[in-house]
């Protein structure tokens, strides 16, 4: 990463970064609507510690003074974390994130908190209660979600970098969205402590860059075992930079059908594009078939709200976070969560209470649970046929505001591509591959097994280099 | 208490055990009793957003060495929540187990030879503790209520029996000897009064041979003495009302220890719906064949066994030394009253000073060594020191610790068994002449004249047979 380079060998400083951040926050987060909360006090303060480590002589680490959003759903020291939601308004955690931790450690220079949808429910950040974030490339849309304000914020030139979270697509739609590459990290490779939970068991942190060199080196930073996260996987962070320009010679990539097909054509052109790109690179291409993915949004849309029905069972106005306070507990339990949820977050709530409920629990999660199972076994499937698999991100380019928000279903649908990926606990990415015929980024999807990230990153940068990109 | 003609209760328990683990269940707060509110607590336990519950690897030691002492099979099991909205509940769900349990099946046998089954021991955390004021003391109609999360997350095993219980006496004991065990493994100090062992109690009744009744489940008795009176109260209720043309809803209800009366919680429609799932932020509990085997080699011996070894000891069991062998074995003092026979003190001595002594110190017993009990007893037994002396030797053994033959020293008990004593019993023969010479002319009864004499003129630290000596010796 350049700028870390520059700020070790003193070509410039983590002050002079930081500050040029905060102009390019200052210029368009009026229009753009991206940080909920610019922390230019702790970026000051954590740019100074950078500088001075420099000064010193010592190693000021892997992104010595790199300017970084993060998702307003990581909790961070004394820094407002609202989720997008207004139940959590006012809220300060008294602890870190792990990721933030590392980051912080990695010398990386926190600019604040950026908007997503409420709790991380929807795919084009509409749904926060602190209003929509617009697309940088074009304010008129979305910048898909949640992690919108993540995605707008490298794509504005905010930050180089941010941190986003994927449970369904978060990470990777908003990276096709905005031009970026991003990342859904095999589930246990970065800690979820200090992440407010949506689905537990599909949540995974994962880094927006412009390039897939910058995106490893900060999943590089987070990821590696944490012993506050019971899923977090044993090992330690993998090597992943060091195996970007690996190439894809030899790999067998398979172009899945339910990965792309049902897309916009400007999308499928895209896809095909890639895995012509791909072939020239010296990978053998299979066209693979994968049914079961087809199952997945309707496992997800059980799973999910099950579990954030659960998850945030807690915002109920008794320890911290929005209180209305009403004649008993349970009527002011009721008032707060009446007041301080959206009604995507509401719908999400009942829907997962239903499926778990006396009753319904086996006709509904529990068969979800069984399409899970089934999901995992055809993705194994899948990898006797190929190394890695190659689709579409989304099925559109970034659509104009509005165009969803009133139909739940519709939205829904930008995820049918990401979700598979969820369910299985498997890696995955977003990388930008071409323009649509309005001149918006189109994004690819890169999936593999567990662990496979660094195979994911060599082909996502034959990608760039094919896309005529640095 | 005996039920009316042709009525039998029907009773299992369900005992939430604390374990007495260092730090709490799922993260480093420290798990104690008595500190002030809201200090042992981090965004673990009280489910800050973003937090994640990692297990603690002793309660789930304690969790299985509560398994192996009740005959259970110990399995690989899993994590659930148990949702529903309480204020002293932190995440508004609980992380429990439901269908696969650490601990399946197993039973319990009491000392009059029954056998109560026992369903599961499964480990679950405990909630936060609420006050609440004004009103009755409960939720509904408080004017405030306090929530301190000390207790949020202490690690708790529940213990499920099988409807075996048929009295009151039986869960009684069932209960206590449970208490038992689990002080034995190490899993719980087993003091009900700090909620250490609370316990749910299902109560039903029929005519003997019909299937099982209709069944009230009695919350929260945390005392053997409310264990016994809610039962009792609960049955004959449902007698009278079954008795009456009436039929028993099934409910929850509350015990109230001061009106010695049940009363309904909640009927069964109101009964939750918890949306049982698999907590999906922690990984299966699987305790290999290793780990299994050092905790069963940790394991001593249970209530039960060291009974029988100690009831060997005693040649010729009294009741009340029967009623001190439950105590001794009960408060964990059946080795220090072993090594003491052992070397050579009079069984009825040792089991009365522990039983005793050692019963109302129990505190402190930490300080005691069994060298200086035994030496105490064994001073006790030869005269040096009288009874009264021996207690007060113990007490402050208990207390302070240190070498008994220092104490009784420092305390001057020793010139009393000798010369002083001789001098002592001398000056009251010669201000009672009239007493002396009916003992001397054999009437025996005179002789607890005299040691009443010299104990007053002592304040308590003679010894009676030492006294009787002198006295014969003057004949």
């Amino acid at each position: 990463m350049q700028i870390a380079s520059d700020v070790r060998s003193g070509a410039t400083t983590a002050e002079a970064e930081m500050a040029s951040s905060l102009e390019a926050i200052r210029a368009r987060n009026d229009e753009l609507n991206v940080f909920l909360f610019v922390d230019e006090g702790g970026a000051i303060n954590a740019a100074r510690r950078v500088d001075e480590r420099v000064a010193r002589g010592e190693n000021a680490g892997q992104l010595a003074g790199v300017p970084i959003a993060l998702k307003d759903n990581l909790c961070q020291v004394g820094v407002p974390t609202t989720a997008g939601s207004r139940i959590l308004e006012g809220w300060l955690p008294p602890y870190n994130a792990t990721v933030i931790e590392r980051v912080l450690a990695a010398g990386a220079v926190p600019m604040g908190k950026v908007n997503m949808d409420e709790f991380a429910m929807g795919s084009s950040t509409e749904s926060s209660a602190y209003g929509p974030t617009r697309n940088p490339l074009d304010p008129s849309r979305v910048p898909g979600g949640s992690s919108g304000g993540s995605a707008s914020a490298v794509a504005a030139d905010m930050t180089p970098m941010s941190l986003g979270s994927d449970t369904g697509g978060s990470i990777r739609q908003p990276a096709a969205f905005c031009g970026l590459v991003g990342v859904k990290p095999t589930y246990g490779l970065v800690s979820r402590y200090g992440l407010i939970a949506f689905a537990s068991s599909l949540d995974q942190i994962g880094p927006f860059a412009k390039n897939a060199t910058d995106a490893a080196l900060l999943l590089e930073v987070i990821a590696g075992h944490d012993p506050m996260d019971s899923t977090s996987l044993p090992e330690p962070a993998p090597s992943l930079v060091s195996h970007v320009n690996d190439g894809v010679a030899g790999q067998r990539i398979g172009v899945v059908r339910e990965l792309y097909e049902g897309a916009d054509d400007e999308v499928v052109a895209e896809v095909e594009r890639a895995a012509a790109a791909l072939r020239d690179a010296g990978a053998t291409i299979v066209e693979i078939s994968v049914p079961e993915f087809r199952l997945g949004l309707s496992a997800y849309y059980l799973i999910a709200p099950a579990e954030a029905s659960s998850n945030l069972a807690r915002y109920d106005g008794v320890r911290y976070g929005l209180r209305v306070d009403a004649e008993d507990v349970a009527a002011m339990n009721e008032a707060t969560r009446t007041a301080g949820f959206g009604a995507e977050v509401k719908r999400r709530i009942m829907l997962g209470t239903y499926a778990l409920s006396a009753g319904y629990y086996d006709a509904y999660y529990g068969q979800a649970l069984k399409v899970r199972t089934q999901m995992i076994d055809a993705f194994r499937r899948a990898y006797q046929e190929a190394d890695l698999l190659l689709g579409a991100t989304a099925p559109s380019v970034a659509f104009t505001l509005g165009a969803k928000s009133s139909d739940p279903l519709a939205m829904y649908l930008s995820d049918v591509f990401t979700i598979p990926t969820n369910l299985a606990g498997d890696a995955a990415l977003s990388v930008p591959f071409g323009t649509g015929d309005t001149g918006l980024p189109v994004g690819v999807q890169l999936v593999g097994p567990g662990r496979s990230e660094a195979q994911l990153f060599a082909a996502a940068r034959v990608l760039e280099l094919a896309d005529g990109r640095s | 208490m005996t039920l009316p003609d042709r009525w039998e209760m029907v009773v299992g328990l369900e005992v939430h055990t604390e374990l007495k683990t260092t730090t709490k269940m799922f993260c480093g707060c420290a798990n104690e009793f008595g500190a002030e509110p809201n200090t042992n607590i981090c965004p673990v336990c009280l489910g800050l957003p973003g937090s994640l519950p990692v297990l603690n690897v002793r309660a789930v030691d304690l969790a299985m060495a509560i398994g192996f002492a009740l005959h259970s099979t110990i399995a690989s099991s899993t994590f659930h929540r148990k949702n529903y909205f309480y204020p002293d509940m932190p995440k508004d769900f609980q992380i429990s187990q439901y269908d696969l349990p650490i601990n399946s099946g197993g039973y319990l046998d009491l000392p009059d030879g029954s056998r109560v089954t026992v369903e599961r021991a499964h480990l679950e955390e405990d909630t936060g503790k609420s006050t609440h004021l004004g009103g009755s003391g409960r939720i509904h109609g408080a004017e405030r209520s306090l929530v301190d999360y000390n207790r949020s997350g202490v690690p708790l095993v529940e213990i499920v029996s099988g409807p075996d219980i048929r009295s009151s006496a039986q869960a009684r004991a069932y209960a206590s000897e449970l208490r038992g065990i689990l002080i034995a493994t190490g899993a719980s100090d087993g003091r009900m009064e700090e909620g250490s062992m609370r316990i749910d109690a299902n109560v039903s009744v029929r005519r003997p041979g019909d299937p099982l009744g209709t069944r009230c489940e009695i919350k929260n008795l945390n005392s053997l003495r409310s264990l016994h009176r809610a039962i009792d109260y609960e049955a004959l209720r449902q007698i009278e009302l079954i008795d009456a043309g009436g039929t028993v809803r099934q409910e929850t209800r509350h015990w109230d220890e001061s009106l010695g009366a049940t009363s309904t919680m909640r009927t069964k429609e109101e009964a939750e719906d918890y949306r049982y799932f698999r907590e999906p932020d922690l990984v299966d509990l699987v305790p290999d064949p290793a780990w299994q085997e050092r905790v069963r080699a940790g394991l001593g011996a249970m209530p039960a066994q060291r009974r029988a070894t100690l009831r060997a000891r005693l040649s010729d069991a009294t009741s009340s030394q029967l009623d001190a062998l439950e105590v001794v074995v009960d408060l964990g003092f059946d080795d220090l009253v072993l090594a003491a026979i052992d070397a050579g003190i009079d069984p009825t001595l040792a089991m009365a000073r522990a039983a005793n002594e050692l019963a109302s110190g129990i505190d402190h017993v930490g300080n005691l060594t069994t060298e200086a009990f035994t030496t105490t007893l064994a001073m006790e037994q030869s005269g040096e020191l009288s009874a009264t002396q021996a207690k007060t030797v113990l007490l402050e053994l208990l207390e302070h610790g240190g070498d008994p033959r220092k104490i009784a020293k420092d305390k001057g008990f020793e010139q009393l068994s000798s010369g002083s004593l001789g001098a002592t019993v001398e000056a009251l023969i010669k201000q009672h002449p009239e007493e002396w010479t009916r003992f001397a002319e054999g009437d025996e009864k005179l002789a607890q004249f005299f040691i009443g004499q010299v104990m007053k003129s002592t304040k308590g630290q003679a010894n009676g047979k030492a006294v009787i000596a002198e006295l014969q010796s003057r004949r």
